[in-house]
């Protein structure tokens, strides 16, 4: 996917604005490949990745503690590739907090209004309210290794948010902290920026994160944004198997096209079995693809498919009981890693181990991608 | 810390675990042997540099102040002191700014030939001292710096370079580079960036290098009578003087004065250290 990644024609003014730009760090290899992407003011954008994708790459490059090696990068329309990061005022939270230890909590945020040569009682109403915004007032007297990891990390983004940026960078900025924190404080800052209505360029590498955060998240791998859309296009419509494998638990089974419609094909698995799938990147009867299903839109019941509906022989492996859901693994096809999750309901079924049932799904829950 | 054997202990380790504490006492006392008795003797009565029957009988007459009084009365002396005391501390603040300088510039990542230039700074602590007066003389006579005040505290200053430079490098390795890129971001300029946010992360480290600069330009005796002349004639080369020409227990006051002060100065920045690193939270109270 080399194509640019504009604003949906809907959103704001672009605030941030990626123009062709590539990095290389040792002058051969490309770490980020024409990176083209608009982000409108006041969005939530998050770049998600696995590690070496070049997404804290990006981040970098805006935050100006990277150059772009090629293209430039806009900030409200103004070319910023030769202004330093000191003067660029966006805001940055970073992974370790990075808060001054030998600061107090107020001292940390106030050093940001100190540089920008703001009155003594105007910081103090500002740290203040920094403060009460993380629910953190009682604590600008501490030092940053009195506080836990969460508290610390509140500082930060207080401090990131103290001098009012338009824009704020986070890199990975719940990574250390514990699952319960780190929900607690992905909603806590996803409110707090649509709130001030600031810009956030978010990076991570836990698509949870990015999916429950987001206005749009940009996947990268290879140096490329391999998909940019709202968390549920691109949990559902997935544009390739790279998207489809990275974003949630996904099946993948493998064939050929067997037969090819306008918005329906027909796909040959190798064993032969034929199914229904949506082409997504597909082109002739002919070609090997990867069909990728969720495994929550596999349905086990014939009674709600079509009745022409192609379904598939599956043996039960595995039943895992996990309170709210089951999740059973199948083979299916000869992959013997087929999940399937289903609601803790009282009319599904809890399936035995060795039991042969028959899956099938609804045609366009089914994606053929590339192979 | 438990300290006792544990019940398990072969007899070859009960040995070696009183063995080892022998050869540590021994070790102990090799070091501070020479020093500590040159403090007796530094009041004795008489002339002497040995003990006299009276001191080892402890008679009180034996032990006297006179020495400790010629120190400070005699304007050899007095001269010498206000010289050292002229030279350490300008020797020392220029190995503190320059040495503090060169270990945050080594410690980029981007620095080429790292490695070569830290051998470089590092050298006036290897190389024996002789050859470095030797060729110190020799430079700072061409460049008219020979027998001049600023000679002696340049080639001091050098001397102290390296231990600044150890000692910083040292507080270096436990900084956190995402600091100054915060700084960055929150728009601290990179001179205010050091001054306000790295200086003091790594001041405990500039303080001890700082410490042993003032202490090597304060002992230090072979460079000062290559490079100073008359003029620069500090306490540690009016003591070798004092011994080659008028052998005066003067010396044992001086040494003795010279130990004391070095301790008190040790503790006193080591106190300062400790508290300001608890202060920051990165060592538990």
């Amino acid at each position: 996917m080399n194509g640019e990644w504009g604003l949906p024609s809907d959103t704001q003014d672009t605030f941030v604005s990626f123009d062709r730009v590539q990095k290389s760090y040792d002058g051969e290899t490309l770490v980020v490949k024409d990176l083209n992407l608009d982000i409108g003011k006041g969005e939530f954008l998050t770049m998600l990745g696995p590690s070496g994708s070049g997404k804290t790459t990006c981040l970098m490059m805006l935050a100006g503690f990277e150059t772009a090696t090629h293209g430039e990068i806009l900030l409200d329309s103004r070319p910023i590739n030769n202004i330093p990061p000191h003067k660029r005022g966006i805001g940055m939270v970073f992974q370790n907090y990075a808060l001054f230890p030998h600061m107090t909590v107020a001292e940390n945020l106030s050093f940001p209004l100190e540089v920008r040569k703001i009155g003594k009682s105007e910081r103090e109403a500002k740290v203040m309210r920094a403060l009460d915004m993380v629910q953190m007032g009682d604590f600008g007297g501490r030092r940053p290794a009195q506080l836990s990891g969460g508290q610390q990390q509140r500082i930060a983004l207080a401090r990131a948010l103290v001098f009012e940026p338009e824009l704020v960078l986070m890199d990975e900025p719940l990574g250390a902290l514990d699952k319960q924190l780190r929900e607690t404080l992905q909603f806590e800052i996803t409110k707090l920026a649509h709130r001030l209505g600031i810009t956030v360029v978010y990076v991570t590498h836990d698509q949870t994160e990015a999916l429950t955060m987001s206005d749009r998240v940009a996947v990268f791998d290879d140096g490329r944004i391999q998909q940019l859309d709202a968390p549920d296009v691109l949990y559902e419509q997935p544009q390739n198997s790279f998207v489809a494998q990275f974003i949630g638990e996904n099946n993948t089974l493998t064939g050929r096209v067997a037969e090819m419609h306008a918005d329906m094909c027909v796909v040959r698995l190798d064993d032969g079995e034929l199914i229904d799938a949506v082409p997504v990147n597909v082109s002739a009867v002919g070609d090997r693809t990867q069909v990728s299903i969720r495994p929550e839109r596999v349905e086990m019941n014939k009674d709600r498919l079509a009745p022409d509906a192609h379904t598939l022989k599956a043996e039960v492996l595995e039943f895992i009981y996990m309170g709210d859901i089951y999740r059973t693994r199948l083979r299916v096809a000869g992959h013997e890693n087929f999940v399937v999750k289903t609601r803790n309901a009282p009319d599904q079924p809890r399936l035995k181990p060795g039991e042969r049932i028959e899956i099938g799904w609804h045609p366009q829950d089914c994606r053929a991608l590339d192979a | 810390m438990d300290h006792r054997l544990p019940p398990y202990a072969t007899t070859g380790q009960r040995v070696w675990f009183y063995a080892f504490r022998v050869i540590c006492g021994l070790i102990f006392f090799f070091l501070m042997a020479p020093i500590l008795v040159v403090i007796p003797l530094s009041f004795n009565a008489q002339n002497f540099f040995t003990f006299t029957p009276g001191m080892l009988a402890f008679d009180p007459d034996a032990y006297s102040l006179r020495h400790y009084r010629d120190f400070f009365t005699n304007p050899d002396w007095q001269q010498a002191l206000s010289n050292s005391l002229k030279i350490a501390p300008v020797a020392t603040l220029l190995s503190v700014s320059l040495g503090t300088l060169a270990a945050i510039g080594l410690s980029q990542s981007h620095v080429p030939f790292k490695g070569a230039i830290m051998a470089v700074m590092i050298s006036p602590m290897i190389v024996p001292l002789i050859i470095s007066a030797a060729g110190m003389y020799f430079f700072y006579s061409r460049v008219g710096l020979q027998g001049t005040y600023w000679g002696v505290v340049l080639a001091h200053a050098a001397l102290g370079i390296p231990f600044v430079i150890i000692t910083v490098t040292a507080t270096m390795v436990g900084f956190d580079k995402s600091l100054t890129r915060a700084a960055a971001s929150l728009g601290a300029n990179p001179v205010t960036t050091f001054f306000r946010v790295q200086m003091p992360l790594i001041l405990p480290g500039v303080i001890s290098g700082g410490l042993f600069a003032f202490i090597t330009s304060f002992d230090e005796v072979v460079v000062v009578i290559f490079v100073g002349s008359a003029g620069q004639q500090t306490l540690p080369w009016q003591m070798f003087t004092g011994l080659r020409e008028q052998i005066s227990p003067t010396i044992l006051a001086v040494a003795t004065i010279l130990v004391v002060v070095s301790i008190a100065l040790l503790t006193v920045v080591e106190v300062l250290r400790r508290r300001s690193e608890r202060l920051r939270g990165m060592s538990p109270g």
